[in-house]
């Protein structure tokens, strides 16, 4: 009855990693070959939450198509909703409000924070460490409710939309992301003592997971996965959309290409985001939120590809138009997809324990991969 | 490198292709047999250096597929459009996953929701669907009349 | 004064008047049966309760508190439901020995409070080799774990067993080591010998800093022992979802989940003993006064409050650090914790032998 025990000739043991496994943070399925407790191959097995939201754009409007992406990268559905909506706004050619700019700005680094934040503390849960999950949710929850205020969603925002934003801000707002972010700066330096400087931490981080620069881009990584590895490749400075060429900011960039250094530019990237809304955050100037626009959208005939810079990544949308309302072809590049097949490489020959840092670094969102 | 320049370096290398600047980037249309060579170069000629396949996907014309690979240069921040038409009955393209390892899990996704058969591609499986699916979901003719919701 | 001591004594001499001596040990005896099984019953009950409040304190919550007053009885009621879920036993499975494991592991952690002392005068079995067995019994729990693991018929199992066992036994001469330190002081093996040489101050200050040093060796490789994060690697729940235990449910899985938790307080009691004295009240040299008040604490009261002190420290771990990976963890064990007792022990040794110690 043992050799159900399943092992291969090399000595070598095959296992499944998900779909329903504590480090996966959804339903990804790694099939992995372990020989003693050393990873020598891994092979992702994806589709288990597929929607196959490309096929559903094509039938809907271009209002409609919006509130799919909501729910592809679920962490960072502004900014999702912010590339489709400028994809539309570019190809009609609408010049939308500057407090539109200023507010999607806001809140898409605002979802950059609690994104950030969600992965700092399921990446610790990975590592063993229980508690700072906690802490992250503590400041994450004060986002969701500034978001909820104006939004009227803690998840699935849909609130930008062509032309500007769904309604205007809650007379509240300004004043509660300045109280956050009064908070929040005091709150990151104690996310570093409590995690960043453990002796643990830093043995488990160091020197796991490496990937060079032309690794990570031939692999098509982007995001602080390749910024970890000193590829410059934000979005918001290469290629910069909405406000962003008008606010100071710095791209971070780290040299070590493994783990840790990933990890530090996701905590440096909070500081970032931060200082981006403390300038815009008093700016944000009166007027309309919404430019007005045709009932019934429809784009030109042509084709056209706007790319922002979510929390993972660089997030592609590739409109094909026929002229229609509705899109003949709609390609989401999304972020995590193309981070993962850059998996493997890091992993081969680093133990399980590793496996499972380096997925927790790489920050996957599973309904973002399948789409 | 501003577009115009690219597309008469691009020209000049390639005179067979024809080049538009499209909405966003410039456009190339090659032959999809000449692919591998054309990626070939557009990624090691220094002038150029594309080693940044940002995305890469088809489209269903009903009479035949267009393969669209965007390329992205890290170092001279310049971006190209390739796009290949394939017939329609055999569509058939040479694997660009020795060039650019992310079009591994690509090619894999095109195969799985279009039908497109790369050769050379290591492992060309079914990625997001379950081995046993029939049919390609993105092709235009596709019809599942449960699944899909129709307005 | 009412103590632990005293109800023992009148108990037996309320026997032994009215019975003949075989009687009297046979009742005893099942007196002692029944204490010790409600003791690791009632011990599970509020370890897995504190552990449940101080993780809830320190990660900002307020856990458990809907069942009863301040939530005490949510372990109660969570027995109740493992106790009535299904015992599953996976399909090609070694139904013997999975069935056996989680029995291997409870026995020998009762086994373990035998010798213990907890008050003056009040233990089951103050036997001459007192630490000797409890280090001998304690290692022989690695084996219901890798009947665990192996009886599952399950990759996640086998390979959380067999990291457990190559911790266990690794962690086990540290901690031997450090307890082999303070053997050394007292001269004797024996629980009551050990308690009362710390009459006149506790060994962890007065065995200088090795002792401190063999303190601190002794709660990292307990730690270790007992699979507590941060060395919880048989377990290690987002790597291994669950180790050995995976595929346990209902009871089975309570008995190895209690198991854990009688362990850490055997530990913990063990190291009170060794370093803290036990039951024995905290005195400073001459201040009579001082020493006087201390002595009205029932010894009992001692021995847990040190004891439980210890188990907040392991809990207080458990929600801080994040895991060790299974090769640093063998790393810190063979090339730092073990050279160091070793060297303690000798440094002990020289200290114990010119009397330098207090």
């Amino acid at each position: 009855m043992f050799e159900q025990v399943s092992a291969n000739n090399n000595g070598e043991l095959v296992i499944n990693v998900g779909p329903q496994h504590p480090a996966t943070h959804g339903v990804l399925h790694l099939l992995i070959t372990l020989h003693g407790e050393t990873v020598t191959k891994l092979e992702p097995n994806l589709g288990y939450i597929h929607r196959s939201i490309e096929k559903m754009c094509e039938s809907l409007s271009y209002r409609q198509f919006i509130y799919t992406t909501s729910r592809m990268d679920y962490l960072s559905s502004h900014i999702n909703n912010h590339a489709c909506a400028l994809g539309v706004e570019k190809a009609m050619q609408i010049e939308i409000p500057e407090r539109a700019e200023y507010i999607r700005v806001l809140m898409s680094e605002l979802t950059r924070l609690a994104s950030h934040q969600l992965w700092w503390g399921a990446m610790a849960m990975d590592l063993g460490a229980l508690s700072p999950f906690f802490y992250a949710f503590r400041e994450r929850e004060v986002i969701n409710d500034i978001m909820e205020e104006t939004c009227g969603a803690r998840l699935t925002m849909n609130y930008f939309v062509p032309g500007g934003v769904m309604y205007d801000i809650h007379p509240n707002f300004v004043k509660r992301v300045k109280d956050f972010i009064v908070l929040f700066k005091s709150k990151i330096a104690e996310y570093d003592e409590l995690v960043t400087g453990n002796v643990i931490f830093q043995n488990r981080m160091k020197n796991i997971g490496i990937i060079s620069k032309e690794d990570a881009i031939s692999y098509g990584c982007t995001g602080p996965t390749a910024r970890g590895s000193g590829v410059s490749c934000d979005v918001r400075k290469n290629y910069p959309y909405s406000i962003y060429k008008n606010v100071q900011f710095d791209e971070v960039l780290e040299y070590g290409c493994d783990a840790f250094s990933r990890y530090q530019v996701r905590i440096k990237e909070m500081y970032q985001s931060v200082r981006i809304i403390e300038q815009l955050i008093d700016q944000i100037p009166e007027g309309e939120f919404q430019a007005k626009t045709k009932a019934v959208i429809k784009l030109p005939k042509g084709e056209f590809y706007t790319r922002v810079e979510t929390a993972r990544g660089e997030l592609g949308v590739y409109i094909v138009s026929e002229g229609g309302t509705t899109p003949y072809r709609i390609k989401f590049r999304s972020p995590g997809f193309s981070n993962l097949s850059a998996l493997e490489h890091m992993v081969k020959g680093h133990k399980i324990g590793d496996l499972v840092a380096i997925m927790g670094v790489l920050d996957l969102v599973i309904p973002d991969i399948d789409r | 490198m501003e577009n115009e320049e690219l597309i008469a370096q691009v020209q000049t290398r390639f005179p067979e292709a024809s080049i538009v600047l499209g909405n966003d980037f410039p456009e190339v249309s090659i032959d999809s047999k000449q692919l591998l060579p054309v990626l070939q170069t557009l990624k090691t000629e220094p002038s150029l250096a594309f080693n940044f396949l940002f995305c890469e996907t088809c489209v269903d014309w009903k009479t035949h597929f267009t393969m669209v690979y965007h390329l992205e240069s890290t170092t001279h921040r310049h971006n190209l459009v390739i796009k290949a038409n394939l017939d329609r009955v055999q569509p058939e393209i040479e694997t660009a996953c020795h060039l650019y390892r992310a079009a591994e899990l690509h090619e894999r996704e095109i195969f799985d929701l279009f039908g497109i058969i790369f050769t050379n591609h290591p492992h060309l499986r079914r990625i997001l669907l379950t081995d046993d699916w029939v049919g390609y979901p993105l092709r235009k003719d596709y019809d599942d009349p449960i699944n899909m919701i129709k307005l | 004064m009412i103590s632990l001591e005293n109800i023992s004594a009148s108990i037996h001499q309320l026997l032994s008047a009215n019975l003949s001596q075989t009687a009297v040990i046979l009742i005893e005896m099942s007196i002692i049966a029944l204490l010790a099984i409600t003791l690791f019953a009632l011990l599970g009950l509020i370890l897995v309760f504190m552990e449940r409040k101080v993780s809830a304190w320190i990660q900002i919550r307020l856990g458990p508190n809907r069942v009863g007053p301040k939530g005490i009885f949510q372990t109660t009621a969570d027995t109740i439901k493992l106790a009535l879920k299904e015992g599953f036993v996976p399909d090609g499975a070694d139904k013997f020995l999975y069935k056996l494991a989680p029995f291997v592991v409870m026995i020998i952690a009762m086994m373990l409070l035998a010798p213990i002392a907890f008050a003056k005068n009040f233990a089951m079995w103050d036997l001459n080799i007192g630490v000797f067995f409890i280090t001998a019994i304690s290692s022989v729990s690695v084996i219901g774990i890798l009947m665990a693991g192996w009886a599952s018929n399950n990759q996640y199992s086998l390979l959380g067993a067999m990291r457990s066992g190559a911790q266990i036994i690794s962690y086990e001469i540290s901690a031997g080591m450090a307890i082999l330190t303070i053997i050394v002081l007292t001269g004797s093996l024996q629980i009551s010998e050990i308690v009362n040489s710390q009459s006149n101050g506790w060994w962890l200050f007065k065995g200088h800093i090795p002792a401190v040093i063999a303190f601190v060796i002794y709660i990292i490789a307990v730690t270790a022992e007992t699979n507590r994060a941060p060395f919880d690697m048989a377990e290690a729940e987002s790597e291994l979802t669950g180790g050995f235990h995976t595929e346990y449910s209902g009871m089975r899985f309570a008995l190895f989940f209690l198991a854990e938790y009688i362990n850490i307080f055997i530990v913990c009691a063990v190291g009170a003993t060794l370093f803290l004295g036990g039951w024995m009240p905290f005195h400073i040299g001459a201040w009579e006064g001082f020493n006087h008040i201390m002595d009205f604490i029932p010894s009992s009261v001692w021995f847990l409050g040190k004891t439980f002190f210890l188990i907040f420290v392991i809990m207080w771990f458990r929600w801080t650090f994040p895991r060790l990976r299974i090769d640093q963890l063998l790393n810190l064990e063979w090339k730092y914790l073990l050279p160091i007792s070793l060297f303690n022990l000798l440094f002990m040794t020289l200290i114990a032998i010119k009397g330098w110690h207090f």
